[in-house]
């Protein structure tokens, strides 16, 4: 939604104020007549206020108790007792030196490269189809698609379950149908790459329609005369596509691409109620690792230092996204 | 432009197609709670809810504490969404309409805080509402939730405010209107798409919520939905007609509000208050 209406959004790029050159104390004329650039001394600070204490209190606080965390040696014993243990920095030497952290860093990297490339393309491919298609189909397709996208994600991670069941799924009545018999009693959880196989279907089923709708809503913001222009140059279909099409909806595919990384990597639900990590842990990614290091094993300290360092790949992984979406934000004011 | 029959008939196909794929499992969801067990474990599945029985639903609704959830959900979900309202309609019309020193340095926080990885910061949550004595309340819950779905909030309903154009402002004010008259009175009113969109998104995300509770709240009393969805195919064993009767109570209301607001919420964006 919010990348949509971006597009939409008329003021303040025109209004061209040079930011840092005007001191705060040039106050409002009384009624801001004026229109542009208004001042309203102490008045917007104390509008953000409230959105900004709560923010401190129960976003920022929680981040920094997470940082102090990772530094203390926090099992089952000191959290009874109220103990503080500070251990320096043995926890992050001990995750940093384990094979399962890499494994699991590997594993979720992965994992999120696959999600991301199938909704990509798939939510693109409908995207595209829908601006495509006449009315009535048109309908059709964005009822499934907002089925899906509406659907509460535990709920669908249950419905999932139940296709993929073993006895009496779905899914493997119409493979063995198909002529795959040995899948007639398949058991999807018992595996690791049929789980992420199950998980995967699961996200990509979720996500696509956000892509889209999106997209299509995008799709409907080209203006015709460039269509018309292009082919007046004598641009064919194709043509008119990649040079009118792609290059309109490219800040669109970026922004997503971004978005949707974000989104699988520190996806818990589906992975941890699937099939809670296993078989024998072997499709935890990050944030489901950490959780069960940290709560399921008792290891608190442990358990943050792993969150920290989760945060810091998530801000690794999409760093050049967040210095063009800072950026873009920069100029819009 | 003309098209060959066969030209116009591929994505027609692949349309049906991909509706179906989209729509089969909530279909199956809802088809599953409402056919007799003996229809649910079928060897070949019934396509059809011939025979249709609201036993499953019984069997769910009579499951324990499943009104004191419903009543947990709601009340988490409604105070989380309405108390972030109130706070991002503030900072939002200032960020939208104001200038002052700090203003993009706010924007960037907002857009940072839009990102933060929830799922990873439980550990810390937990340990600082347990510090609390706050463990298997609703309060914590609630400021969280609120916290979660208010940068988003506070970014939305800021562009809507934005499309809101200048002029409507100024004329009201040009006939003596105050500043905070002219938002109530013409701002205001032309929020209110916005302010159903923004709080159907903040409503999705608070109602779905999970890592968060999961590790909150344990006591049966004091979960959500969420929570006991979750267990409730451990709790039932293979009872999948109950199970799938709970996912469908638990999914209406979210697919009811997706689709009469979506509509509604976006068209309230295109359509220009002042035309030409």
């Amino acid at each position: 939604m919010a990348v949509a209406t971006e597009h939409q959004d008329p003021g303040p790029a025109a209004a061209g104020v040079r930011r840092g050159a005007a001191p705060p104390s040039r106050t409002a004329p009384p009624a801001g007549r004026s229109g542009r650039g208004r001042r309203g001394g102490a008045a917007p600070y104390l509008l953000l206020l409230p959105a900004l204490a709560a923010t401190a209190a129960l976003l920022g606080w929680p981040l920094v108790k997470n940082g102090m965390l990772s530094f203390q040696n926090l099992n089952m014993r000191q959290l009874i007792q109220h103990l503080t243990e500070w251990n320096g920095t043995a926890n992050y030497r001990e995750v940093l030196g384990s094979a399962d952290f890499w494994r699991v860093t590997g594993r979720s990297v992965a994992f999120t490269g696959v999600n991301v490339v199938l909704i990509m393309v798939l939510g693109t491919l409908t995207g595209l189809l829908l601006a495509r298609l006449g009315t009535r189909m048109r309908l059709l397709l964005s009822t499934g698609l907002v089925l899906a996208w509406a659907m509460p994600v535990i709920a669908a991670t249950t419905v999932f379950q139940w296709l993929f069941a073993a006895r009496f799924g779905v899914v493997n009545w119409v493979l063995d149908r198909l002529g795959w018999h040995s899948m007639a009693d398949y058991n999807w959880t018992g595996g690791q790459y049929s789980t992420f196989f199950v998980i995967t279907v699961l996200i990509v089923w979720q996500s696509v329609p956000f892509v889209a709708l999106n997209l299509y809503a995008a799709t409907t913001t080209i203006p015709r005369e460039l269509y018309e222009a292009a082919a007046l140059d004598g641009a064919g279909a194709w043509r008119g596509f990649t040079s009118v099409t792609l290059p309109f909806l490219r800040p669109f595919l970026l922004a997503t691409v971004f978005l949707e990384v974000i989104w699988v990597f520190k996806a818990f639900p589906q992975v941890f109620a699937i099939n809670e990590g296993g078989p024998d842990r072997l499709t935890e990614t990050l944030p489901v690792y950490a959780f069960i290091e940290g709560v399921g094993n008792q290891h608190y300290g442990m358990g943050a230092a792993i969150s920290l360092l989760t945060i810091v790949i998530l801000l690794v992984l999409t760093s050049s996204y967040l210095r063009i979406a800072l950026r873009k934000e920069e100029d819009e004011l | 432009m003309k098209r060959s029959p066969l030209a116009r008939l591929w994505p027609n196909a692949t349309a049906v197609v991909l509706f179906a794929g989209f729509a089969f499992p909530v279909y199956w969801m809802f088809c599953t709670a409402l056919k007799p067990a003996s229809d649910i474990v079928a060897e070949d599945p019934v396509w059809f809810p011939a025979s249709a029985t609201l036993e499953h639903f019984g069997t769910a609704v009579r499951a324990d504490h499943f009104w004191t959830l419903v009543r947990n959900s709601l009340t988490v979900t409604v105070s989380a969404v309405a108390l972030s309202l109130m706070i991002a309609l503030l900072a939002s019309f200032a960020l939208a309409r104001l200038r002052f020193r700090g203003r993009h340095g706010f924007l960037v926080t907002f857009m940072i805080a839009q990102m933060a990885p929830w799922e990873v910061m439980v550990i810390a949550i937990y340990l600082l509402v347990r510090d609390g004595d706050m463990l298997n309340s609703l309060v914590p819950l609630t400021l969280f939730y609120m916290v979660m779905v208010l940068p988003f909030t506070v970014l939305t309903l800021r562009s809507y405010i934005a499309a809101v154009p200048r002029e409507l402002e100024e004329s009201a004010m040009v006939d003596g209107c105050t500043r905070s008259q002219a938002f109530t009175r013409v701002i205001f009113p032309l929020l209110a798409p916005g302010l159903m969109a923004t709080s159907l998104f903040g409503f999705i995300t608070a109602w779905n919520e999970f890592p968060l509770v999961l590790i909150l709240n344990k006591d049966a009393e004091a979960q959500t939905l969420p929570l006991w969805l979750s267990s409730f195919q451990t709790n039932f064993g293979d009872d999948w007609g109950a199970t799938m009767a709970a996912a469908s109570l638990f999914a209406v209301p979210i697919l009811l509000l997706f689709l009469f607001l979506q509509r509604k919420a976006v068209g309230g964006l295109t359509s220009g208050a002042v035309k030409g």
